[in-house]
């Protein structure tokens, strides 16, 4: 009798082994869900395009081991909560939420959904099961400066902003001193549109700056307005978010450009082995975020070398764009010489470095 | 040969029957798009109107997405009663958003006395907003549709600079939103482990509250007097004035109130995102619920049904997120071409004569 | 080009759309009938140019499909309003909402694709006049086309017979029926003129001003052509002024703001300018009722039901 028994929970125990077995294989075989929400239309060329080649990246690195989906256009208001939750509830395991207005709904929405990794782009909140990564634009966008301050023939350069929010002037102030450290005589002007994406207003603040002898534009918004016009002008753009050359061949000097596949990638890869997050992270050009496109062979070869050599030091971290003395537009110094800035007050930056010669918005 | 025949008097069943047909039409309307669009439509179906109400969860949701529709909807149906033509409750809902921010910001958190200043805050500026069409159009003759739609842009980039200057959260690294609000200025949550909150009994007061004063008071008969007919109203001695400035300002109080329930509810703080096109989708909503508060309580929660299921065939689907304008498009449309039945019976026939000669409704 | 011909020069260029679009409305006014759908009627105009000159790589047939997106579209609301009675400013709206969130649905896969950029048509010396040359004469010939309906429009509301029939539907339909006018018919074309109008007006906005198509790019320039005429009051040569007027406010405000003039202006307030300037000048001409009655339709808005003869 005894025997049997035994017998028959060896022989439960082996099955309830091999149902384990093959859970676990099948577990191994299902494919890790990956979501994305985007602000915008993917289109080609700005913020969302970039976000989007990064998922197609990640899809590529990783092959059959993850699927994705995206919701294009989720505005900023409190209907994000319902996407973002309609996400996590339908089974997704890891949701990427590409704009800063999507921070406090991530996370309510993270605290909702324990097991389910967010990650949002661009904001300071985080939590257990909640990171946020960034990226240093500005450190392109000094690279970009130093192109376009040995081009300039006027030394008016012109520079279309979005909204006055630290990472666009971060971006502005960069762009001045990479432009001022090989040409001290520029001036930057400004022009405000109130909107990420409105290609007629960027096209007409393009030519405004056009007009006032700006020959350099360069733009923080979505759209590839601003180089088409340059184009057409016969003056030279900066491109950004991605590599705009086609939309201007001989006005695109080079651009300031963002990639986040390897990122998006290897938070896919921690959490399909080992459970896991990728830390939260504002990377730079070291961390692969930030490129140039291909500079226009226009440029002199010396400088070219030069901003190769600038771009070098960013990588290793010899040089800092935001090393004093750094000058507000008020004349005020906001960082003694030979300091370079913290993390914390290029966050919270407000200002104009001198140079800039529009006025503040507000 | 289709013509039309005019009835002797309105039909009061066309009146309720039209929109249900509509409502069908634009279903029927949507099937084909699907199909048109290589899209199973029976699944298309499912996902714009099944697949929303499957849960608590998401039955809460498409209640909470109908209370600012209805609410902006009631208000507006009390003006468009009497002809006064408000379409700019998308910037009374801003300004509502912005009274109510202030006290929340500035006026210390108080157990339930924040949320009633609130409320009041938000309702005042709603209707302030609404007093300027009013004020230019009784004293300058200013069209108030034109006015009150440019006020909404001009609402919109007031709250961008409010937000982006001097409400700025200052611990937000500049981001363009003030702080979240403390606890007394939220509304309490009806439903544990949802968003539908106390606006639900805001929508049940304010719906009563038109009811009555549009049907059961001498100055609603007079209003419904002078919107049906203003010869009338001019004979029976109703101010015209005082019509442009009652129905402006219910309409503004109402969209307020929505719009304080917007930061004081969903978002929790008020960022340049506040504005979803509510006010917009409310003068459907008031249409299609033929400005009676029963039938804008219906039409306010299919509209919120067209909102989530766009979102829906977006997530599920891939199809843009703008169908859902266009179905409201549609829905309008198949409404106002059908209404006509109300005052005319289609007849089969080939009497040219009458049919060039469709007679004049009563007066 | 110096700075104020540069001011000028992009004034025109923002008036160009806000004139098309307010001609056409004029028209559809002067008989009667009130459609608040421009906004709409552009955003189709702007998506099915764009479309058609992205597919056929030819701008004509951008431009013509602009024309007929626009007309098509106010045809809906011609049947609706004229043939059905039914409420003109909820028609309006209906057509404002159906039609932006139609070009958003349509315009999706060709969001954020490109096309060339049309060159100025630059006439041969009278280009090259001071200050003036390249603002009237090295222009898109967009630009030159918009001035010849305008020219067109002028004459034919003082100089034709058709202009005088229009007028009549527009002041008493019910006379103009007795003395023999098919005001049905004069209403659908003054409708369809409107439509195709505002078609053109987007058109212009997806194929010469930026040139892509964007959901949202209207941005409101339908509602303010709608405001424009009655800042006119129903006059051609003032929908002219008033166009390159709020042309000019628009383009100022960011000349402002780059300009390293000493005053801090939020840049909200400057966007705002041109909606406060149409709220300013629709009070200014409003408050004169007796010039407003002299030139505005008398039936404008009113349905028409035909009596039995």
């Amino acid at each position: 009798m005894k025997n049997r028994r035994m017998l028959f929970q060896a022989g439960l125990a082996s099955l309830a082994l091999t149902a384990a077995g093959y859970l676990s294989i099948a577990q191994a075989q299902d494919p890790l869900k990956v979501g994305f929400v985007y602000v915008s239309p993917i289109g080609d060329a700005g913020w969302t395009y970039q976000h989007d080649l990064g998922r197609k990246e990640m899809e590529q690195a990783l092959g059959d081991k993850v699927t994705t989906s995206f919701v294009e256009s989720v505005s900023e208001g409190a209907d994000a909560e319902r996407v973002i939750r309609e996400m996590a509830a339908s089974g997704h395991d890891l949701i990427f939420a590409t704009s800063f207005g999507y921070m406090n709904y991530v996370d309510r929405v993270a605290k909702q959904f324990p097991n389910v990794k967010f990650m949002h782009a661009t904001g300071y909140k985080s939590g257990p099961n909640f990171h946020n990564y960034n990226a240093r634009f500005y450190e392109g966008r000094y690279l970009t400066g130093v192109v376009a301050g040995e081009m300039t023939k006027s030394d008016v350069l012109g520079y279309i902003a979005a909204f006055p929010i630290p990472e666009v002037l971060q971006g502005i102030n960069a762009f001045t001193l990479g432009a001022q450290s090989v040409n001290p005589d520029i001036e930057v002007r400004v022009i405000w549109v109130n909107s990420w994406y409105d290609p007629g207003k960027e096209r007409e603040a393009a030519l405004a700056l056009i007009a006032q002898g700006a020959d350099v534009i360069t733009h923080h918004t979505d759209s590839t307005a601003a180089v088409q016009a340059a184009q057409e002008k016969g003056v030279y753009a900066v491109g950004y978010h991605s590599d705009m050359s086609k939309y201007g061949k001989d006005a695109h000097l080079t651009a300031a450009t963002h990639h986040w596949g390897d990122y998006y990638t290897l938070a896919a890869q921690k959490a399909l082995n080992e459970n896991g997050m990728a830390e939260s992270i504002w990377g730079g050009i070291k961390d692969g975020f930030i490129d140039l496109a291909p500079i226009n062979p226009v440029v002199p070869q010396a400088t070219q070398d030069k901003v190769a050599q600038l771009k070098q030091q960013i990588k290793e971290g010899s040089f800092h764009p935001f090393t004093g003395p750094v000058v507000a537009q008020d004349g005020k110094e906001v960082l003694p010489a030979g300091q370079t800035m913290s993390d914390q007050a290029l966050g919270q930056m407000n200002y104009y470095v001198k140079g800039v010669s529009s006025k503040m918005p507000n | 040969m289709i013509r039309l025949e005019p009835r002797p008097a309105p039909s009061a069943t066309m009146r309720v029957a039209t929109p249900v047909v509509a409502i069908v039409l634009t279903i029927l309307t949507g099937l084909l798009i699907f199909a048109l669009l290589g899209k199973d439509p029976v699944r298309g179906f499912a996902v714009f109107f099944v697949n929303p109400l499957k849960t608590t969860y998401g039955i809460s949701e498409w209640l909470l997405k109908a209370t600012p529709l209805a609410l902006c909807a009631a208000g507006l149906a009390v003006g468009f009663r009497a002809s006064v033509w408000n379409i700019g409750a998308e910037g009374q809902f801003m300004l509502g958003a912005i009274g109510a921010t202030l006290v929340a910001l500035y006026a210390g958190s108080m157990p339930v006395v924040t949320l009633v200043l609130m409320i009041l805050a938000g309702i005042a500026a709603g209707a302030l907003w609404a007093a300027i069409p009013a004020f230019l159009r009784t004293h300058f003759n200013a069209s108030e549709i034109l006015v009150s739609l440019m006020l909404v842009y001009v609402a919109e980039l007031l709250v961008s600079w409010l937000v982006f200057g001097p409400l700025r959260d200052p611990m937000g690294f500049n981001f363009p939103q003030t702080v979240m609000f403390e606890p007394a200025a939220l509304l309490p949550i009806l439903v544990p482990g949802t968003r539908l909150n106390l606006v639900l009994g805001f929508v049940v007061l304010v719906l009563l509250a038109t009811y009555v004063l549009v049907f059961k008071t001498h100055l609603g008969f007079k209003m419904r007097v002078a919107g049906e007919s203003p010869n009338a109203a001019r004979y029976a001695g109703i101010s015209a004035k005082t019509m442009v400035w009652l129905g402006l300002l219910i309409g503004g109080a109402c969209a307020g109130l929505a719009g304080m329930a917007e930061v004081a509810g969903p978002m929790g703080q008020l960022t340049d995102k506040v504005g979803s096109g509510y006010g917009f989708a409310a003068i459907i909503v008031a249409f299609v619920g033929r400005l009676h508060p029963l039938g804008i309580a219906l039409a306010s929660l299919l509209m919120a049904l067209f909102f989530i299921g766009g979102e829906q065939s977006q997530q599920y689907l891939g199809l843009p997120g703008s169908i859902s304008m266009v179905f409201q498009g549609l829905l309008l449309f198949y409404l106002l071409a059908t209404d006509v039945l109300i005052g005319y019976r289609l007849r089969l026939g080939r009497d040219a004569h009458v049919t060039n000669a469709v007679k004049a409704k009563a007066g | 080009m110096d700075l104020l011909t540069s001011i000028l020069f992009a004034t025109v260029v923002a008036g160009t759309p806000l004139l098309l679009v307010a001609l056409g409305e004029l028209i559809c006014e002067k008989s009667g009938m009130l459609n608040l759908g421009a906004e709409g009627m552009m955003s189709i105009g702007a998506v099915a140019a764009f479309v058609a000159a992205f597919t056929f790589e030819s701008t004509l047939m951008g431009v013509a499909s602009g024309l007929v997106a626009g007309a098509l579209l106010s045809l809906v609301f011609a049947f609706i309003t004229v043939h059905l009675m039914a409420n003109q400013v909820a028609t309006g709206l209906a057509v404002a909402i159906f039609g932006v969130g139609l070009a958003a649905f349509l315009g999706k896969p060709f969001e954020a694709k490109v096309l060339p950029s049309i060159k100025p048509t630059e006439i041969p010396f009278l280009s090259d006049l001071p200050l003036v040359g390249p603002v009237l004469f090295g222009q898109q010939w967009i630009v030159y086309a918009t001035w010849v309906i305008f020219a067109v429009v002028v004459w034919f509301l003082a100089k034709t017979r058709g202009g005088l029939v229009l007028k009549a539907v527009g002041e008493s339909p019910d006379a103009a029926n007795a003395v023999g006018i098919d005001v049905v018919k004069v209403r659908y074309l003054a409708i369809l003129f409107g439509g195709a109008m505002a078609g053109l007006g987007g058109a212009f906005l997806s194929l010469f001003h930026t040139p892509m198509w964007a959901e949202g790019m209207v941005a409101g320039k339908g509602w303010i052509a709608l405001a424009l005429v009655v800042f006119a009051t129903w006059l051609p040569w003032r929908v002219l002024l008033g166009a390159y007027l709020f042309g000019g406010v628009m383009i100022s405000q960011l000349f402002v703001q780059s300009s390293p003039i000493p005053v801090k202006i939020p840049a909200q307030f400057l966007s705002a300018l041109p909606y406060i300037a149409t709220i300013v000048v629709l009070v200014l001409i409003s408050r004169n009722v007796k010039m407003i009655r002299l030139n505005s339709p008398a039936s404008l808005g009113k349905p028409f039901q035909k009596e039995r003869a």
